[in-house]
Parts: structure tokens; sequence; C-alpha cells
């Protein structure tokens, strides 16, 4: 605040004389012209300002921002899209290749199964013939097994009639030990 | 005043805390005529300087990636235009330079006149008044070649019994008229407010015990001012979109 | 003595922004009270706060005003 003295008819007559103020500046009506005058000076001059510079530039920005936020999510869904395109690949070939190896596994035991079966009916058809070689050999031995037999028995049997003091019949003999054995 | 008595006591205790209000020539001591450059003149200058260099300079650069003052621009802006899009709709979205011309250049001018020694153009009721009579009567205006006849149903209260809507649309008319006063005389009134409270402790700071106590309480008013100088501007602003409202979509 | 006079009613003046204090501190209280309640809902409403509190605080400082006058301007 002005503390020199200041003629009161030049300041006007809201002011005294040590530069104070009379009553309320606010209502100091002398001073009304000026501060309007002033003011809508003002507020036009920013009115021009915003409305032809500032707030398009503003909505200019933000809309650019936007866009490129927009563009950038389209891009990341994009990549994302590819992404999981890529993955999708990944499991087929996989899958792909599980069942490959699973095909040639398959084969590989067919094969092992076809010659396994082979050899076994090789080894049947060898066991086969040696077990039939074996029987026929065995009934061989066993029917010269059973002449062998008849031929002790009769020798036996006509010693054990001596034996006891009787007369061997021969023929007698040969058919009883035959009806025995086939007995 | 107290300064009579203190003054005969000798004192060191004088308030003057309306004397920051008053209204200077810049270049010399002549009486104050309509076109006089004074301290109005001034600090309303630098209004403008502080507008163009937030709003214009700081986005010049158009960055994706704002800035600091960019992005306090784009702020403002995006919370203006949230506001009057929330209260008046789609169709108020015209008036939003008015709107945002009113706002900057009242929370310009509350927080220059915050800067100590400076002067407060929206302290006086030579500024607030107009704008308050400039919103009144475009609203007003804007009523009645919106909607012709149809703006004076904001008066007549339609939901009312009808025996009582005489007197609610007198009400309303009065509640109408005193818009622009109370529109007015709040942002004034809370500014100047603050600002002589400020002044009064200040002039008590001139007692040496207290000023410490004096110191504080003016350190918490400036806060507190601060905050108001926001909230007056936010708060006249968003009177001015119900306005707006009342004039785009009078039906009560 | 006239001074004097104006000085007191610029005092009970004065009592009005008490009374403003009040009004500001009810608009303040509901709202946080029915925003603890429906917090979801109170972010919508903060326009309503401030025009209430605006419109509760003009009262208070038209009496300040009315104070200032009976001290400066009468």
């Amino acid at each position: 605040m002005a503390t020199e003295p200041i003629s009161e008819e030049v300041v006007g007559s809201c002011v005294d004389s040590h530069g104070s103020a009379i009553g309320m500046p606010q209502l100091c009506f002398d001073w009304f012209p000026n501060q309007i005058f002033w003011l809508v000076i003002t507020l036009v001059v920013i009115f021009l300002v915003l409305s032809r510079v500032a707030l398009p530039r503003i909505a200019a920005i933000l809309a650019e921002r936007q866009g490129t936020i927009t563009n950038d999510l389209a891009a990341a869904e994009d990549l994302k899209a590819k992404a999981v395109e890529a993955e999708e690949a990944y499991n087929k070939a996989l899958a792909d290749a599980r069942s490959e190896a699973q095909r040639i596994a398959a084969e590989a035991r067919a094969e092992i199964q076809s010659g396994l079966d082979d050899a076994i009916a090789k080894a049947d058809a060898e066991i086969a013939a040696k077990a039939a070689e074996s029987e026929k050999a065995i009934a061989e031995i066993r029917a010269g097994a059973l002449e062998s037999i008849q031929v002790v028995a009769k020798d036996t049997a006509a010693e054990l009639v001596t034996a006891l003091g009787g007369e061997a019949d021969a023929k007698a003999i040969d058919s009883a030990i035959d009806a025995q054995m086939k007995g | 005043m107290a300064t009579e008595t203190t003054a005969a006591e000798g004192s060191s205790l004088v308030f003057h805390p309306m004397d920051q209000f008053i209204v200077k020539p810049l270049f010399g001591d002549g009486a104050i005529a309509w076109y006089t450059p004074t301290n109005v003149t001034l600090w309303l200058f630098f209004a403008i300087l502080a507008i163009i260099g937030l709003l214009v300079l700081s986005t010049s650069k158009r960055a994706i990636v704002p800035t600091r003052m960019q992005s306090v621009a784009e702020l403002a802006y995006g919370f203006i235009y949230k506001m009057l899009e929330d209260i008046c709709g789609k169709d108020g979205i015209k008036y939003f330079p008015y709107v945002m011309t009113l706002f900057m250049f009242i929370v310009t001018a509350n927080f220059l006149g915050l800067i100590p020694t400076s002067f407060t153009t929206t302290s006086h009721f030579a500024v607030t008044i107009p704008l308050a009579l400039a919103v009144f009567l475009t609203v007003t205006v804007l009523g009645f070649v919106k909607n012709g006849a149809g703006f004076l149903g904001l008066f007549w209260v339609s939901s009312a019994p009808l025996a009582l809507r005489p007197i609610l649309a007198i009400i309303e008319l009065i509640s109408y008229f005193v818009r622009p006063v109370s529109h007015s005389i709040r942002l004034a009134g809370n500014v100047m407010a603050g600002h002589a409270v400020i002044k009064v402790f200040a002039g008590f700071a001139a007692i040496a015990v207290i000023s410490p106590v004096s110191v504080l309480a003016i350190t918490a008013m400036y806060g507190l001012e601060v905050l108001v100088a926001f909230i007056q501007a936010y708060v006249f602003t968003i009177l001015t979109c119900v306005y707006l409202k009342d004039a785009l979509h009078p039906s009560h | 003595m006239e001074g004097d006079l104006a000085h007191i009613g610029a005092g009970l003046a004065a009592i009005g922004s008490g009374a403003a204090a009040i009004g500001v501190g009810n608009v303040a209280g509901n709202f946080l009270s029915g925003a603890l309640r429906n917090p979801s809902a109170a972010a919508s409403q903060t326009a309503t706060l401030f025009i209430g509190i605006a419109f509760a605080e003009a009262l208070g400082i038209f009496a300040f005003l009315v104070s200032l006058l009976l001290m400066f301007a009468v």
C-alpha cells in the first residue's frame, strides 16, 4: 500500500490521502468501467485463443493418442493371434510326431510279432515232427517189447509146464499167452 | 475501523485489510478512466499469458507421450469436457469453449491472486458480476432461442399440485433472478474473504509475542486459500453447466 | 456512536458465518455417511456435493459481506 500522500482528486473518491481505501474498494463505482473494459478484452482474447488454437489442438492430440493406442492394441491383438497360431502349429507338429512315433512303434511291434509267430510255428512244426518221430520210435520199441515179452512168456510158460511135470503143448501155450496179452 | 484508535495510541498495530484491492494506475497518478492501464490490466494480462503458456505453448510439440505441462493442459481439458458432458449431455458440447474460457480465466486469476503482493482480479465485483451476468444472459437467451415459450416451463412445476403452482412459479422466478447475484458474490466474496483474513493476520504479526502464531495462521489460511481458489472456479463452472442444462432441457 | 453500532452489527452478522459452517458440515457429513454406505455411488455424486457446499457457503459469504459493508461502507 502506498504510504506517501496522494492528492485525492487525482486518484479518485475511493482512496484517502494516505493511499488507504475508503470503504470497500470493491464498491468503488469509479473503477467499474475500467475493470469491466479490461475484463471484456481479456475474456475475448482468452476465448479466441482457446477456441481457435488451444482446444482444437488438445482435441487433436487426444484423438491422435487414442488412435495410437487403438492401433497399438490392434497390433498387439495381431501378435497375440500369431502367437496362438504358432502355438497351434507347434501342437499339431507335436501331435503328428507323436502319432508317427506310435505308428512306427506299432509297425515294429507287428514285424516282431510276425517274426515271432513264424519262429513259433516253425518251432511247433519241428517239435511236432520230433514228437511224431519219437512216438514212432516208442511204438516200435513198444512193439519190440511186446514181442520179446510174448517170447519170454511162452518160454517161461513152457519151462513152468515142463518143470511141473507136464507135457508142454506149444499150441495151447501160444493161444493162452496171446489171449492174456490181448486181454 | 480500528485504525483511528490504534494510530492515536501510537501502536504499530495497523489494519488495512482492504488496501490490497485498490485499483491503481500503472503509470503516474492520474484519474482512472475506462481505458487507463491499471494493476487490473496488468494481472489480467498475466492471466492471459499464463493461460497461453499452459494451453498453447505446452502443447506445441503435440507429443503423444505428454510432458508435465502438456498433461496438465490435457487434464484441464478432460476435466471440463467431462463435467459439461455429464451435466448437459451431448448437445452441451457446443458450448465447451465458452465454459472452458470461464473456468480457465477464473482458476488462473485466483491462483495468480495468491502470489504475494499481487492483485486479485476475481475479488472484485466489477469482474465477477459481468462474468455472472454473461452466464445469465447467455442462458436466458439460449433458453428462449432453443425452446421458445417452452422455456417458461422451467418456472411452471408440472409435478406439483395445481393450487401450489403459481406460488412455486413465483419462488422459481425469484430464485432464477437471484442466480447471477449469488453466482458473482460467491466467487468474489470467497476470494476477498480469504485475502482479507490473511491481511488481518499479517497485521497481528506486528506484535512480537503473537507473530509466530500469526505466521502459522497465515500459512494455514494460505493452504485453505489454495483449495478455495480451485473449488470456487470449479463451483462457478459447474453452476454454469447446470444453468446451461436448464436452458437446453428446461423440463422440470 | 454511529460507528460503534455499526461494529456491533458487523459482529452480529458474523454469526451467519458460523451458521453457514453448520450447513457446510451437514452437507459434507451426510455425504460421507451416504458414501460409506454405498461407496460405489459416491464418485458420481461429488459434483452434487460441491454444488451443495457452494450453496450453503454462499449464504455464509452473504453474512460476511453484510459484516464487511457495516465495517467499511457505512
